[in-house]
């Protein structure tokens, strides 16, 4: 699949470049450092990128064929290719820290901003030169981090509580932890960890509710296992259990109010919420 | 006040059976209530004070209705005079003026109730009579005739109503009188969402106050017997809080809580003494403890694994407690007051809740899902010697927190049959429902003596 005709790479201005060279270097050696016999040389160029390229060749001054930067644009952190080409100078040099150059060639360069490289070619009958901007982008922002990972913005007891900690669900007349109460809870623990760490006096209320049906007197007494189940549940998991105050509420303050079961489910429930 | 001999041969029945151990059956018992001396009362009219005989009127009328005690006499079934005064009375007359224009057709009736009222020295002046219209002679007819006095007002009015009423109705033989007795319940009206508050009304559902402002979840109210204390469970304080007020001057009574994630549920022993309540004291289940009135010298009652809540101690019996308890779904239980010969009392079908004593110690009021979808409670009363017990409500919502008045006649309870939880008063055989609250929600109403 890559069996590429070689003559297909070059494109035309590319192809056009390589005969300026190819010129320009046949100029060099005819001119040999001689004076000229009064003959110019048929070249009638200038090139693509180059400035101040003169549209003749004087007889002393050095030619640069052409002097570029590719891609002109870049993010910053990436590279960018300097390419250029002079005829006729004694010395060559770009600044911006490339320095002295031959004659041709091409320099890698990582500019950190947006930078115009200039090209000065020294001759016997002057200078010329000629310059090639790269721009320098900003990379684009990476996602913003994750708020529970910022020590330096840890937010409110009340709002971590209400945003880190799920609640523990019950079956009915029951306080048994159940599959999804066990894996709400471990969660729980690591978080409740973390809010500990971040606000060492906090002490944190696990409140224990039922549904609407059972009496409140017993529901009262139902809240309150469901309550230090799950504390006790926390403490086998490393949650210091001085921080953690169970309160009952039994049926008291539901979080919802229909009579259905997807309603006393919700109610029927061990929740956190901020102590003092 | 002079006692005069009970007329009711079935009021009498059900007196001395409530007395003895060996009762009818439940039905029966709750039927007596049902007694039925055939009343009538006039329209009483008034001499200066006409303004406010409608609400006198109203009241008499629905103070001895709701009593149950009597069947009355619909007012179109009246003769067309009304006697004022026992002078009024003839032998013969034909058109009210005579007893036994009372008794015959199409009245019928056993007693009459007459009288009326007058302006007197910038006061209203009452004069109320009762009258066996069975007899035939004024005199030994003549039950009482009493003057009573009251503000120149409706409130006057109603008050001369009350006393008046509770007067006849202690001629038939009531255990306990209503008047002066007081509903002590909690509500939410003008309070912040989620948060309740106790009230206290009379037990006609008037003059409702708030007693407490703690600004929080506040409930299950408790009256001791003589109705000078009232304990109830806060949650001012964060956990749940057994709090003591006085009804007389609502100051806050010195109460010691253990520590403890719960402490509540509270009710007095007979002479208002101790407490029984509900902790987890001991860091494990909620269970029965027992203390002096102040919190102090507490000490656990029972040792059982399973839930236990709201200790009630037998009225006339205080080595007997009801609780209500597991294990399983919820029921009620007996112990001794040592927490010993632990029995179940209810069958074990459904949820039995709510136990309330019969001022006789031998029945009691609770709330059961027996029939029932879990959660929807009605109203029952069972006799605890033999355990029938016969149904009071019947699926009119949920019906829960019933407890006896002071006249071991009627039962006061929570229904949200109207959609909302509110409180209603009935006669202990399921008759005579009214509605006593109708602002915001209100729910575990006591009754008390005061």
């Amino acid at each position: 699949m890559k069996m590429t005709n070689p003559r297909q790479i070059l494109s035309p201005k590319r192809a056009m470049f390589a005969t300026a060279i190819l010129l320009s270097l046949l100029a060099v050696n005819c001119g040999g450092g001689k004076k000229p016999s009064g003959a110019t040389a048929p070249v009638s160029t200038p090139v693509a990128k180059t400035t101040e390229a003169p549209a003749t060749i004087p007889s002393q001054k050095p030619v640069i064929a052409s002097f570029a930067v590719e891609p002109t644009v870049i993010e910053r952190g990436q590279s960018a290719v300097l390419r250029w080409s002079v005829t006729g100078a004694a010395e060559v040099q770009i600044d911006n820290g490339v320095g002295t150059v031959p004659a041709t060639g091409n320099r890698r360069v990582i500019p950190a901003e947006s930078t115009t490289y200039k090209l000065t070619a020294t001759g016997p009958g002057g200078d010329v030169s000629a310059t090639a901007t790269v721009t320098v982008t900003a990379p684009p922002e990476p996602p913003a981090r994750p708020v529970t990972n910022t020590n330096t913005n840890k937010g409110t007891l009340e709002s971590r509580v209400a945003s880190d900690l799920q609640d523990a669900y019950f079956d009915y007349d029951s306080n048994n932890i159940r599959d999804d109460a066990r894996a709400s809870l471990t969660h729980d623990a690591e978080a409740l960890k973390k809010i500990f760490a971040d606000f060492p006096n906090a002490s944190i209320n696990l409140e224990g509710h039922c549904d609407e049906r059972g009496s409140a007197e017993y529901n009262l007494g139902l809240g309150d296992r469901r309550s230090t189940a799950a504390r006790d549940f926390l403490t086998q998991l490393g949650v210091p259990v001085d921080r953690i105050k169970t309160i009952s509420y039994g049926k008291e303050r539901p979080s919802c109010t229909d009579s259905n079961e997807s309603c006393w489910q919700r109610n029927r429930r061990a929740h956190f919420s901020a102590g003092n | 006040m002079k006692r005069i001999i009970a007329f009711s041969a079935l009021t009498a029945l059900a007196l001395v059976s409530a007395m003895t151990a060996q009762g009818p059956d439940i039905t029966t018992w709750v039927k007596s209530f049902g007694g039925k001396p055939k009343l009538a009362v006039i329209d009483f009219r008034g001499a200066g004070s006409q303004d406010f005989m409608a609400a006198f009127n109203s009241t008499l009328f629905n103070d001895l209705k709701s009593s149950g005690l009597f069947e009355l006499v619909p007012k179109g079934m009246l003769p067309l005079n009304n006697p004022q005064r026992p002078e009024d009375f003839r032998p013969v007359d034909g058109n009210g003026l005579a007893l036994a224009d009372w008794a015959k057709p199409a009245a019928s009736a056993s007693h009459l109730a007459f009288g009326y009222t007058a302006a007197a020295g910038g006061a209203l002046a009452l004069y109320g009579y009762l009258d066996d219209v069975r007899q035939q002679n004024p005199q030994s007819a003549q039950l009482f005739g009493k003057r009573y006095a009251g503000s120149l007002d409706n409130a006057g009015a109603i008050k001369v109503a009350h006393e008046y009423a509770n007067d006849i109705i202690t001629q038939f033989g009531g255990t306990g009188s209503l008047l002066g007795s007081r509903i002590y319940f909690v509500s939410n009206r003008g309070s912040a969402k989620g948060n309740w508050e106790i009230w206290v009304m009379d037990w006609d559902g008037n003059n409702a106050k708030q007693l407490t402002k703690l600004g929080a979840l506040t409930s299950m109210p408790n009256i001791s017997p003589d109705g000078t204390k009232l304990a109830f469970t806060t949650w001012a304080y964060g956990q749940p809080r057994i709090e003591l007020i006085s009804t007389t001057t609502g100051r806050r009574l010195n109460f010691y809580n253990q520590e403890a994630s719960l402490n509540a549920n509270v009710s007095f022993t007979p002479d208002g003494k101790q407490i029984y309540y509900s902790s987890t004291a001991n860091e494990s289940l909620p269970q029965i403890y027992v203390a002096n009135a102040d919190g102090g010298g507490f000490k656990r009652v029972s040792h059982r694994n399973a839930i236990e809540v709201e200790p009630k101690v037998n009225p006339k019996n205080p080595g007997q407690l009801l609780i209500v308890s597991g294990p399983g779904h919820q029921q009620i239980y007996s112990m001794t007051s040592e927490g010993l010969n632990v029995e179940r009392v209810t069958n074990g079908e459904g949820e039995a809740s709510n136990p309330s004593w019969h001022p006789d110690g031998q029945h009691f009021a609770f709330a059961w899902t027996r029939g029932y979808a879990t959660g929807n409670f009605n109203i029952f009363v069972m006799d605890i010697g033999t355990k029938q017990y016969v149904q009071l409500t019947h699926s009119e919502g949920r019906n829960e927190n019933p407890t006896w008045a002071p006249d071991g006649r009627h039962i006061v309870f929570t229904s949200n049959r109207s959609g909302r939880p509110q409180i209603y008063s009935m006669l202990a055989d399921g008759t005579e429902v009214r509605q006593l609250t109708n602002q915001g929600d209100n729910k575990f109403p006591v009754w008390g003596v005061q």
